[in-house]
């Protein structure tokens, strides 16, 4: 399996990080893509720009072990995680997530089941800026529900 | 036992530092002691710690609960909730 995790400050292309997965390869037969992008309104409120803090060190860990669960959950041929850091604008990408894999069931599973890992488990947090002031991005409750999700289907 | 701790997010802007060694008082032995210790050390740990339910530590880059022991770790974090993604 292909494996390739990144945080960096620069933008990355998704197109020509999800070619790389491919490349040369016949037996791929499926590849899922999630495009993390950031949004110029939360909750009815504009937003201008975003901040993303993280770790370094354990951010990169932290996506491994899951990238490492997820290839021992699914029969993954190739993985690949881009997560920016740094000061971002509307329409920037934030963060991507392919999957490789024969079958489309199991590329898109482990890619929602990474998705949903690297927002309640990797240490990154968002701070907002508004027009009126910035502020920290609170934790959604909905995003600890999909990432528990997982673990009840790991139990059954 | 000194140990590094790094702050994160808004702990970090109300402790009003990235990171530091501290050597904790022999009863401190865990994560929740550590919490209580330092929110008593001044304004601006009282207020990071103030609500220890919805911080979130690390000990030596791996997720741990407020019960965990101390003992041995190199270098501790707080920080709230993660929004990545």
């Amino acid at each position: 399996m292909t494996t390739t995790i990144r945080l960096q400050e620069e933008d990355f292309d998704a197109g020509v990080e999800t070619a790389k997965l491919t490349e040369g390869r016949t037996d791929i037969g499926a590849v899922v893509t999630f495009s993390g992008i950031c949004r110029d309104h939360e909750g009815g409120r504009g937003v201008n720009a975003m901040t993303l803090e993280h770790y370094p060190g354990m951010a990169e860990d932290e996506i491994a072990r899951h990238v490492a669960e997820a290839q021992s959950r699914w029969p993954l041929m190739g993985v690949t995680i881009i997560h920016r850091y740094g000061r971002m604008v509307p329409g920037d990408n934030i963060v991507l997530v392919a999957t490789a894999s024969a079958h489309r069931q199991a590329a898109f599973e482990a890619a929602s089941f990474l998705m949903d890992y690297l927002k309640t488990r990797a240490p990154f947090w968002k701070l907002e800026e508004r027009p009126d002031g910035q502020d920290w991005v609170a934790a959604k409750e909905t995003d600890d529900t999909a990432a528990a999700r997982w673990e009840k289907d790991k139990q059954s | 036992m000194s140990v590094k701790l790094r702050y994160f997010a808004w702990v970090r802007e109300r402790v009003g530092k990235a990171e530091e060694d501290v050597t904790p008082p022999a009863d401190v032995s865990t994560v929740a002691d550590l919490m209580t210790w330092l929110a008593g050390r001044d304004e601006g740990y009282a207020h990071a710690f103030e609500n220890r339910k919805v911080i979130r530590a690390a000990i030596d880059r791996q997720h741990v609960p407020p019960a965990t022991a101390i003992a041995g770790a190199r270098e501790i974090a707080f920080f709230p909730p993660m929004t990545g993604g």
